[in-house]
């Protein structure tokens, strides 16, 4: 059986999968549930400065959802933790102690001033928690006192924090990214010159999920006015496997490890995530929709795809998709595929068509002989494969590459064998030839 | 269990007043709000949608169930009622499963459609309890048609004449409008009086005066509605029934079962209706499927319908056929009869006869079959009666002919609804040929 115990910077877990640092890992009480499930580690909710913050006694989280209410979207505006930071410290401590197979990291949030920073690394490793990770992401409420995506927006500030952190602890120090900057490199970068063992990432990303049409309040609504909070969920995972992909193959990055998160609900999203190079996971709005008990199909869903592809332990897969993402420019132009719609399978709904003709290329029919009946018109399809994706049956349309050798009806060319991208096009005015 | 459940012969008050009342409650309870959400998000908006040229009204329905499942309930209502302003009933008793949801690509894809029916209902529930009227009259044209017969084709007629700014009346023999929705549908098809609410609610629009209690050929000639109006419409449906034609027909508990259950809708108190303890339904169509399964739910020990042909011959669709079978109905094919049994005047039985196809034609085998009865219905189906139309119009088939706009032979006379050739008999088809008919008629005289 394929062995999913994870080695992260240094910190070791019985699977990859750790819930990040939210609500679900804010005490102990629920730190226990979560490892008695089954998690692998937890990065508890981010600590600050005494005066402890507080955080608004109404709706903290929005949501957007698709069919049957499912959840596919929530958003927050709950600070760091709003209780002293002793009683944190000793949780922590009690929970390393009892469960000393599992990993224990600290997300910290304290103002920009060295000695802040030297004196709370100096209290988190009193507690004998594995690691650290450094709150540069969350985009509500503490960015504006200078904290969370305040400093993540700004990579001189993650490179000076980092090192002063670094400076002040033998720790693992995970840098957590926000999403909410233009470039993800930048901030990356920064971290690893600080000195950071890795990243995590992404954090929220700043949103408001819904206007009330009759009080027009944006939703969640405290008292008839809302803030932005932070989006977080299946709809931002396509966002965050992106900026996962950028950073592992930027070559000022490459090599640093990555913890990857954003919309992780399934051991297949966590597989994907790791295939574009994070070391591990961590998961947030998958448990708080429904609870600690999704980490048994995870660690068993893995597992068993590790086994049926071969794969006899995490470092055989993490990153096997990350030198296939390429730019745009180095991508076969020569590559052409058509779609190919199987009659058995379709099941005459006409969206392929309706898509095809209101917003594409006229490539699919809508009768033929009279009758009812889609089928790909092979001389106007540039294989764009919106029809695929708005086909209500799975594998009903499919993409069919044509072999080299063979006439595309489209362009009236026979396709070539070679690789042949943007850079050496003839419409490229700043093309070179290929040699 | 009262003392009158076993008691032979035909009796009242078998069942405990509950009974009752489950029995004749609501068929499909309305869906609430989660559930309408949940239904419509399985509608996939299909382009030139399948389900929609099932629909003889042609109701948008990809669209109302868009408006549904944004929280636009009455945009979804009126998009039904362009199309079908008896869209309430026509989504409590269209026969979905072999017209839109037969047609659903989820049907073909997963055997489970949209609940196209349910989805309707809740739509023209919520607008009628708003009491939302979608229409305005267009300006007084100064026009009168007259409209003969009150039910689904007479009333649709009426709505869209009266939208076009004529005015209406509306005849009907019966002391009640409604036609079938209101004497002939199923009790638990229509729960707490929703004909009449529907007649109110499409008459609501004005310029229709509904004159209940005057029928053609009696009250009224044609002639003389032709001299007193700029045009008419016969929406009459089907008058006469089908004899059996056996010895013993005549039989005292031997009755009609469109009568009956025209007395069952009307009963106010279905403790008061007396039934047999056993009941044979001879036919094999929704009228003899209505009556076999009031029969049984009125507390009837054993209902059997006998249909002289097979299972798929029945006109009766295989869901309603399952719904007889679920509340204890027993259907039985290839049999039909030979004899009425009765003593002192009094059904007792009836004797049939087993049939078989033989080079496409039925035969009788010979073999018989007594069933012990003490009420037989005759649900063999029903006869226009062209009495009434003193022989001014032409005829196919025993109904009126007309064009495909709804014009009879003779001029300034439409007609639709069951009264016509060529029809299929559905409360749905009756709506558009009315609809279709008023549309005619106003570019006639405009």
């Amino acid at each position: 059986m394929a062995d999913i115990r994870s080695h992260f910077v240094g910190i070791r877990s019985p699977n990859p999968f750790w819930l990040a640092s939210a609500p679900p890992t804010d005490k102990e009480y629920n730190v226990v549930r979560a490892f008695q499930a089954g998690w692998g580690g937890v990065v508890w909710k981010t600590l600050g400065l005494d005066p402890h913050i507080v955080n608004v006694s109404g709706p903290r989280y929005g949501a957007v959802w698709g069919a049957d209410r499912r959840l596919l979207g929530l958003n927050n505006i709950e600070l760091i933790t709003d209780r002293p930071l002793q009683v944190n410290l000793d949780e922590i401590k009690r929970v390393k102690r009892d469960w000393p197979d599992r990993a224990v990291v600290v997300s910290l949030m304290v103002p920009c001033e060295q000695s802040c920073w030297t004196d709370i690394m100096a209290k988190v490793e009193d507690t004998g928690a594995d690691g650290v990770e450094l709150n540069f992401g969350c985009p509500h409420g503490m960015s504006e006192r200078g904290m969370g995506s305040a400093v993540g927006q700004v990579p001189e500030y993650i490179e000076m924090v980092t090192r002063w952190v670094k400076a002040a602890s033998r720790m693992p120090v995970i840098v957590k990214l926000t999403p909410n900057i233009t470039d993800i490199r930048h901030p990356a970068r920064a971290a690893r010159k600080g000195g950071a063992d890795a990243v995590s990432l992404i954090n929220t990303v700043s949103s408001i999920t819904a206007v009330d049409l009759d009080s027009f309040s944006p939703e969640p609504s405290i008292d008839g006015k809302g803030s932005h909070g932070g989006y977080c969920g299946p709809a931002v995972k396509p966002i965050a496997l992106n900026m996962v992909a950028e950073i592992a193959r930027d070559a000022e990055t490459r090599g640093l490890p990555i913890s990857g998160i954003g919309g992780i609900t399934t051991w297949r999203d966590a597989a994907e995530f790791m295939a574009l190079g994070a070391g591990n996971v961590q998961v947030c709005t998958a448990a708080m929709t429904y609870g600690f008990k999704i980490v048994q199909e995870m660690i068993e869903g893995l597992t068993a795809w590790m086994d049926q592809g071969g794969h006899a332990d995490l470092d055989a897969f993490v990153g096997r998709a990350v030198p296939n993402v390429t730019d745009w420019q180095y991508l076969n132009l020569n590559y052409v595929a058509k779609a190919r719609i199987d009659q058995d399978a379709c099941i005459k709904c006409g969206r392929c068509h309706i898509a095809c003709e209101d917003t594409s290329h006229q490539a699919i029919t809508s009768t033929v002989d009279g009758k009812r009946h889609f089928e790909v018109i092979e001389a106007e399809c540039v294989g764009c494969n919106l029809c695929v994706n708005v086909c209500p049956v799975e594998n009903c349309i499919t993409m069919e590459p044509l072999a080299p050798g063979s006439l595309d009806r489209r362009t009236g060319r026979v396709v070539s064998p070679d690789y042949a991208n943007w850079t050496m096009h003839p419409n490229n005015p700043s093309s070179v030839a290929a040699e | 269990m009262t003392e009158a459940r076993l008691e032979t012969g035909v009796a009242a008050g078998r069942l405990a007043p509950e009974e009752y009342e489950r029995g004749f409650g609501d068929l499909h309870p309305p869906l609430d709000r989660h559930e309408a959400l949940v239904a419509a998000d399985r509608c996939y908006f299909c382009y030139d949608a399948p389900c929609v040229t099932a629909c003889p009204t042609g109701i948008d329905i990809p669209m109302f169930i868009r408006q549904i499942a944004t929280g636009n309930t009455l945009g979804a209502a009126k998009t039904i009622f362009d199309q079908n302003i008896l869209g309430g009933m026509c989504a409590r008793v269209c026969p979905t499963e072999t017209l839109c949801e037969q047609a659903c690509v989820r049907e073909a894809a997963e055997g489970r459609p949209v609940e196209i029916g349910r989805l309707q209902r809740v739509a023209t529930d919520a607008a009628m309890a708003a009491g939302r009227q979608f229409y305005r009259r267009a300006e007084p044209t100064g026009r009168r048609i007259a409209v003969v017969g009150a039910g689904p084709a007479g009333l649709a007629c009426a709505h869209r004449l009266a939208v076009h700014g004529h005015e209406v009346t509306v005849l009907d023999a019966r002391p009640k409008a409604g036609g079938l929705n209101e004497y002939g549908i199923a009790a638990y098809k229509t729960v707490d009086g929703f004909a009449q609410a529907e007649v109110e609610y499409v008459t609501a629009i004005g310029g229709i005066t509904v004159e209940p209690g005057r029928a053609l050929g009696r009250d009224v000639t044609l002639a003389g509605l032709c001299a007193g109006y700029d045009a008419v419409f016969l929406g009459l449906g089907l008058a006469g029934v089908n004899a059996l034609g056996t010895p013993g027909d005549d039989a005292d508990g031997v009755a009609d079962a469109v009568d009956w259950i025209a007395e069952l809708r009307q009963a106010s108190d279905l403790a008061t209706l007396p039934v047999g303890r056993r009941v044979v339904v001879i036919g094999g169509g929704m009228t003899a499927i209505d009556a076999a399964v009031q029969a049984k739910l009125l507390g009837a020990e054993e209902v059997t319908i006998c249909y002289r042909r097979g299972r798929e011959h029945m006109n009766a669709s295989a869901w309603e056929q399952d719904l007889a079978a679920s509340k204890g109905v027993a259907i039985r094919h290839w049999l039909r009869p030979r004899r009425v049994l009765a003593e002192r005047g009094r059904v007792t039985g009836i004797e049939l006869e087993y049939t078989r196809l033989a080079d496409g034609r039925l035969d009788g085998t010979g073999e018989t079959l007594t069933l012990a009865a003490d009420q037989v219905f005759r649900a063999i189906g029903q006869s226009f009666v062209a009495a009434p139309l003193d022989g001014a119009i032409a005829l196919e088939g025993g109904r009126i002919r007309v064009d495909a706009e709804g014009r009879t032979s003779m001029a300034k006379v439409w007609a639709g609804g069951d009264c016509v050739a060529g029809g299929d008999d559905l409360t749905v088809s009756a709506v558009a040929m009315g609809r279709d008919a008023a549309e005619s008629i106003h570019r006639s005289l405009s």
